[in-house]
């Protein structure tokens, strides 16, 4: 069966429909529905200066891609990137080049910070220092420079590549572990009323499953090698995306339910709990829900593990 | 029906399948569509496209690598 609107091979069957698009078709259909996400949900505003958090990979490269395009209709807003390099041999350091390759071609300025630097010590290091569960470890830190640094570079949005899937498997994950007040931070814009400190950040994608960036990455030539995380597996979100995956080849549109029932009940959720008090790191002053943030418990267990290790050297000498 | 060759990205290696279509291939391959983009002949195709020994056939996956 050919595109539904011009007779060419198609290149996608849009999901829970018989809808197949060819190349141009499918890249107008993917950017009209971005763009309406971005209009109906208010992600944007006039003279917006929006830090796209990239990591090379194919969602942040879309989603820049995708900002760079409005930007260049819209003298208005301005865009910049931001990429953390978590120091994952092997991994990052490949995807960096993309990025830096991308950010050169579309003359977009792009500002890199490493966790090395910032921290001490690379994720590989702290991983082995910690003996924890990686990916939990990476996703504090990252958020935590992502946003003190959007404030440093005086940025009033933080746009990420967060697709359909990715909530969903926020959503779920959430249920799951009985996170429920976790699930009111979610949402296509979030972090707008909690604390001047907490920069707001937009999903343009957020109505957009997985395969259809994937496509729309592919056709404009955004994705280069691919390169698995080696601590992927480890995450419970993974096990949670087969899951998911497994039940919406199953039950086509699972997802897009997950998230339209999400919706309808975000409201309340952001009303029951975003009036909770945020409070100010008393190490660091950036803003958490206890005294002291997650960002600075992790870098004092890592502190007390060298000390420990130093004196158990220093007991054998 | 005619035996493919198969190139997998996620594993980096190539499998040989019998099959007509890429559908019926990726059900012999124990791949679920939702997770994968498929080209032939380096033109990305839906999972109703015919096959034949000729092509080549590369599968995607659309999973972030983390």
């Amino acid at each position: 069966m050919p595109c539904k609107n011009c007779s060419i091979n198609p290149v996608i069957q849009l999901t829970n429909s018989n809808i197949k698009l060819c190349k141009s078709c499918f890249i107008r259909y993917f950017e009209k529905k971005a763009f309406k996400t971005i209009h109906q949900f208010n992600l944007i505003d006039k003279k917006d200066e929006i830090e796209v958090a990239i990591s090379g990979g194919k969602d942040s490269l879309s989603v820049l891609n995708l900002l760079n395009k409005l930007a260049e209709k819209r003298m208005d807003i301005k865009l910049t990137a931001i990429l953390i390099d978590e120091g994952i041999k092997g991994y990052r350091n490949e995807t960096i080049k993309d990025a830096k390759k991308f950010c050169k071609n579309h003359n977009i300025k792009l500002n890199i910070y490493s966790f090395k630097e910032e921290f001490g010590f690379t994720l590989d290091e702290m991983k082995n220092k910690l003996k924890a569960r990686p990916c939990s470890v990476c996703g504090v830190f990252r958020r935590y420079l992502i946003n003190k640094k959007a404030r440093e570079l005086k940025v009033n949005k933080i746009a990420t590549g967060h697709n359909l899937d990715d909530e969903a498997q926020a959503v779920l994950m959430n249920q799951f572990k009985n996170n429920i007040q976790v699930s009111a931070r979610l949402g296509p814009l979030t972090g707008i009323k909690r604390n001047p400190k907490f920069i707001p950040r937009i999903k343009p994608f957020y109505l957009l499953t997985e395969k259809e960036v994937m496509t729309y990455a592919f056709l404009n030539r955004l994705t280069g090698k691919y390169i698995e995380c080696p601590y992927e597996s480890e995450s419970f979100r993974c096990d949670v995306r087969d899951f998911l995956n497994d039940f919406e080849q199953k039950y086509p549109g699972t997802k897009h339910s997950i998230i339209s029932s999400f919706l309808e009940i975000l409201p309340l959720l952001k009303t029951k709990y975003e009036s909770s008090k945020i409070k100010t790191c008393k190490s660091c002053s950036e803003p958490t829900s206890s005294e002291i943030c997650t960002a600075c418990e992790i870098r004092k267990k890592l502190k007390n593990v060298n000390y420990s290790a130093l004196k158990y050297r220093a007991s054998f000498s | 029906m005619p035996k493919l060759k198969i190139y997998l990205e996620r594993e980096n290696k190539n499998k040989s399948v019998i099959a007509d279509n890429i559908q019926e291939a990726l059900k012999k391959l124990n791949i679920n569509p939702t997770t994968v983009i498929v080209t032939k002949n380096n033109e990305l195709v839906t999972i109703d496209s015919k096959l034949s020994s000729k092509d080549k056939i590369r599968i995607i996956p659309v999973i972030s690598g983390g």
